[in-house]
């Protein structure tokens, strides 16, 4: 409970230290340019009142001088901004090489997470502090929104395609997890905690969840289970694209075109294979859609990375 | 041919005797109201239209703010989330977007530019039907129990997963884009072929170029606007998968083809107020309007612009970061001609005789408003704030300050403005002030502590919030009691002022533009005769404290 009111979030992220210092810098050129405007409104209303006697000759009339000087100078301040704005959105979005990968699925109205040692959790993400954590996320329903405020990030989590959002805890301690994107009626309570905790804590909750198989492990038997296995497996006879080593590498398509094979290829290849036909291969691939939750095919994804690949690419 | 005659201020001598009735008076059946072609009782009806839903809307505003005086609230959730969305719908398509224009575009624009009513006008009085058609839909769905998916009706989400009466809200907002495209399409043909002889491009007062910009958008965007609702009934019904991801939709398509309306959308909203502050500024400062031509370039730049930022409102929804980056920067540019304006608006003060009445002080109230909301939308602007800070508090507190702060205050200062005009009686200057004072207290109480709200992370359409947040919202649910209580006056002393409110001559307030060369209030045909213009608005001599109308007569006050 707070005891003051409080008006500045927490700031316990490497992202929520860039982007505050922008803000901090918007703020200041927002309260120049508001002061200005006040003080010239103040000034004249004060001098020139009906009632004033300040002269009134010789009013202004080549105003276009000063129209071009604000012009060019709100200008040049805006593309400051905007170049600012957008380099640390570039960095925000395009995440460097993690050191951990965390599965979000979110549904009305929880949010799922699954970590790669099989560890479930809901409306709660445990993360060790001062690591990388790279999200990958998915919708079963509608579209949410990530938002850890703490962390200044977010990222919408739309149905149909995997998103992907990184960060780096700098503070233990735990921060809220919200959604932001109006998602039906218990929307306001989509909300969860992330809990930063040291390197041998969190190693300590991983061990402490007991679980048997790692998600990629599950991912497997998923592969069997749905005969994946019959046709991409090692030992198959059939003439279908190897997965040993994908993750990450560039596909060449039959109808030209070349895709990255990331977390969102994989969804839409296991779906919708007709659409995404590699080639060389002849298109027999049975499509999943409709047969898989969205936990299932985050685990599959899961598995197919762990047959290695060129993780840094697939971002 | 400048004559001098000498002004009295207040309630002054009429030039003339009028011996032909007032529009009001002229005939006074049902049936004369309902089957009227004059725009100026199409406008008083639209007046009386809109200020239904502008309380019905503003109903809705007062429960949300109840609710979340306290973390737990009062209402149901489902009932609080069907308010915020009834809010917003009623708002924006019911309110916001019809306000000046339907009303005192429509009964001003003729007779700034000189003319005797609007070019089409069955098509303005069918305008006011199908806008009426619109509401009792609105009201039936409101009524039935209403939608909750808010005002942006977000697939799949409204396509699939919400309850309610989703269709009937978005069919009201297809009905209701056929009257903004007729009332649009009026004044862009009764611009271009029925201003007065003299009354030139260069010559066409502000508020004329800001309701002709905004109707150069409403043509153009509101039929986009027709068919996202169509698409979106179609896809609610039958499931045809445009916007299910199942079905192999895509729910971003829906966000790009929403904002592609609604975007200029929120120019349509503020547009036509712009114009109405540049009227009211020059005319209490005596002075000109700073940059007559800066003014009309940057009205028609932002018309233009505001069709090519619309995915600013998506850079956290998933698009290519590369878009993202241009959409910004293209954001950045619309901000420029506002930042113009800004500056015009305050310069225009410098060596004026400024007087501080009601329609004054609402504009001034606009432009300290609409700066501030101008600034925050530069911070929303900038991508990496908006990754923060998108979908929470603070986006609610920006735009309401761009379209309650700044919208609603120009509406107020119109209304009080051209009052003695439509009335031909003067409303009582105290009440009125405090009254405009009272707005921009109760409105910065309400919607600035919105601003922290949101950077602390408060996710907005949440009908609960965590306890350490209760005082910023207890503040702002304070401040909207004060500013219903704003809101509310007026009806209460310009009801009164019909009555018992002092007579008011042709032009009150010393004004330069045509609609004051007629009686207050006018007759059904405005003019005795076709006023030939000779000079551009707002020839106002601060130094002389004198002014000339556009027809060229000098007056010293």
């Amino acid at each position: 409970m707070y005891h003051w009111i409080p008006f500045w979030p927490e700031t316990a992220a490497v992202n929520a230290v860039v982007v505050n210092n922008l803000y901090i810098a918007e703020l200041g050129l927002g309260a120049l340019i508001m002061l200005t405007v006040v003080l010239m409104m103040l000034t004249f209303c004060i001098r020139y009142r009906k009632s004033g006697t300040a002269s009134r000759a010789n009013l202004t009339t080549d105003t276009w001088r000063f129209e071009i000087l604000w012009t060019v100078a709100t200008l040049a301040a805006f593309l400051v901004l905007f170049v600012w704005g957008a380099q640390i959105y570039i960095w925000l979005f395009k995440p460097p090489p993690a050191d951990e990968e965390v599965y979000v699925v979110g549904k009305q109205w929880m949010w799922k997470v699954e970590h790669a040692g099989g560890q479930r959790e809901i409306d709660a993400l445990h993360v060790p502090v001062n690591k990388t954590i790279r999200l990958v996320m998915a919708s079963e329903d509608v579209i949410h929104s990530f938002f850890v405020p703490a962390f200044r990030i977010k990222h919408d989590v739309v149905p149909g395609t995997l998103e992907t959002v990184w960060f780096k805890a700098t503070k233990t301690g735990v921060f809220k997890l919200e959604c932001t994107q109006y998602c039906g009626l218990q929307h306001a309570t989509m909300q969860g905690e992330v809990d930063v905790m040291t390197a041998p804590d969190y190693a300590h909750w991983l061990v402490d969840q007991g679980v048997s198989a790692s998600l990629a492990g599950q991912g497997g038997a998923l592969f069997r289970a749905h005969g994946c296995s019959g046709c991409h497996g090692e030992n198959s006879t059939v003439h279908a694209p190897s997965l040993t080593g994908l993750y990450g590498t560039l596909v060449h398509l039959q109808d030209g075109s070349v895709r990255v094979a990331d977390d969102a290829y994989l969804r839409d290849c296991i779906l919708n294979p007709r659409s995404f036909t590699v080639a060389g291969y002849p298109p027999i691939m049975p499509d999943f859609s409709g047969q898989l939750s969205e936990e299932d095919l985050l685990k599959l994804i899961a598995y197919i990375k762990s047959l290695g690949g060129m993780q840094e690419h697939a971002r | 041919m400048t004559t001098t005659t000498t002004f009295e201020e207040g309630p002054a001598v009429e030039p003339h005797t009028f011996l032909e009735p007032s529009y009001l008076t002229s005939e006074n059946t049902l049936s004369s109201w309902l089957f009227t072609r004059d725009h100026k009782r199409i406008a008083l009806m639209f007046f009386a239209s809109i200020t239904v839903f502008f309380f019905v809307g503003g109903g809705a505003a007062t429960l949300m703010r109840m609710n979340l005086a306290t973390p737990h609230g009062l209402l149901q959730p489902s009932l609080y989330n069907r308010m915020f969305t009834m809010h917003g719908i009623i708002m924006v398509w019911f309110f916001l977007i019809p306000s000046i224009p339907t009303t005192f575009g429509n009964f001003f624009i003729p007779m700034m530019i000189g003319a005797r009513d609007l070019a089409f006008p069955r098509v303005n009085l069918l305008s006011w039907y199908v806008f009426n058609l619109s509401g009792f839909i609105v009201l039936y769905s409101l009524i039935m129990g209403g939608a909750d998916t808010g005002w942006t009706f977000y697939t799949p989400l409204s396509t699939v997963y919400a309850d309610g009466y989703v269709f009937a809200a978005a069919m009201a907002v297809f009905i209701n884009g056929f009257s903004s495209i007729m009332t649009a399409l009026n004044f862009v043909v009764t611009i271009h072929r029925l201003r007065a002889p003299g009354m030139t491009w260069t010559r066409l007062p502000l508020f004329v170029w800001g309701i002709y910009a905004v109707s150069v958008v409403m043509l153009t965007a509101t039929p986009v606007l027709a068919m996202d609702t169509f698409l979106l009934a179609v896809e609610r019904f039958i499931g045809i998968g445009l916007f299910d991801p199942r079905h192999g939709g895509d729910p971003l398509l829906w966000q790009h083809m929403f904002w592609f309306y609604s975007h200029p959308a929120v120019y349509i909203m503020i547009l036509p107020a712009m114009g109405v502050v540049s009227e009211i500024i020059p005319c209490y400062a005596r002075r000109p309007v700073f940059g007559y031509t800066g003014m009309t370039i940057a009205l028609m730049a932002i018309a233009i612009l505001s069709f090519f930022v619309w995915a600013h409102h998506m850079f956290v929804a998933g698009i290519s970061v590369y878009s993202g980056v241009a959409f910004s920067l293209l954001t950045f540019f619309v901000a420029v001609p506002s930042a113009i304006k800004v500056f015009n608006w305050t310069v225009s003060l410098h060596k004026g005789r400024i007087s501080f009445d009601a329609p004054m002080l609402y504009a001034l109230g606009f432009v300290l408003l609409f700066t501030l909301g101008g600034i925050t939308g530069l911070m929303l602007a900038t991508l990496a704030i908006d990754v923060d800070v998108h979908g929470t508090y603070f986006v609610i507190a920006h735009f309401h300050y761009i379209m309650v702060g700044a919208t609603v205050s120009a509406f107020f200062g119109a209304l009080h403005y051209w009052w003695p005009k439509m009335t031909g009686r003067l409303y009582p200057e105290m009440w009125a002030r405090f009254a405009a004072i009272l707005t921009y207290v109760g409105f910065n109480l309400t919607f600035f502590p919105q601003f922290v709200l949101g950077y602390l992370g408060m996710p907005r359409r949440s009908y609960t919030y965590p306890p350490e947040w209760q005082s910023w919202n207890l503040l702002s649910s304070a401040g909207a009691s004060i500013l219903a209580v704003a809101y509310l006056l007026p009806l209460f002393y310009l009801g009164w002022s019909l009555f018992w409110g002092r007579k008011a001559g042709a032009n009150p307030w010393g004004a330069t533009g045509l609609e004051w060369i007629t009686p207050s209030p006018p007759t059904k045909h405005n003019f005795e005769r076709t006023p030939v213009v000779t000079l551009g608005p707002y020839s106002y001599d601060p130094d002389e404290d004198s002014f000339i109308t556009q027809e060229g007569v000098r007056h010293v006050r």
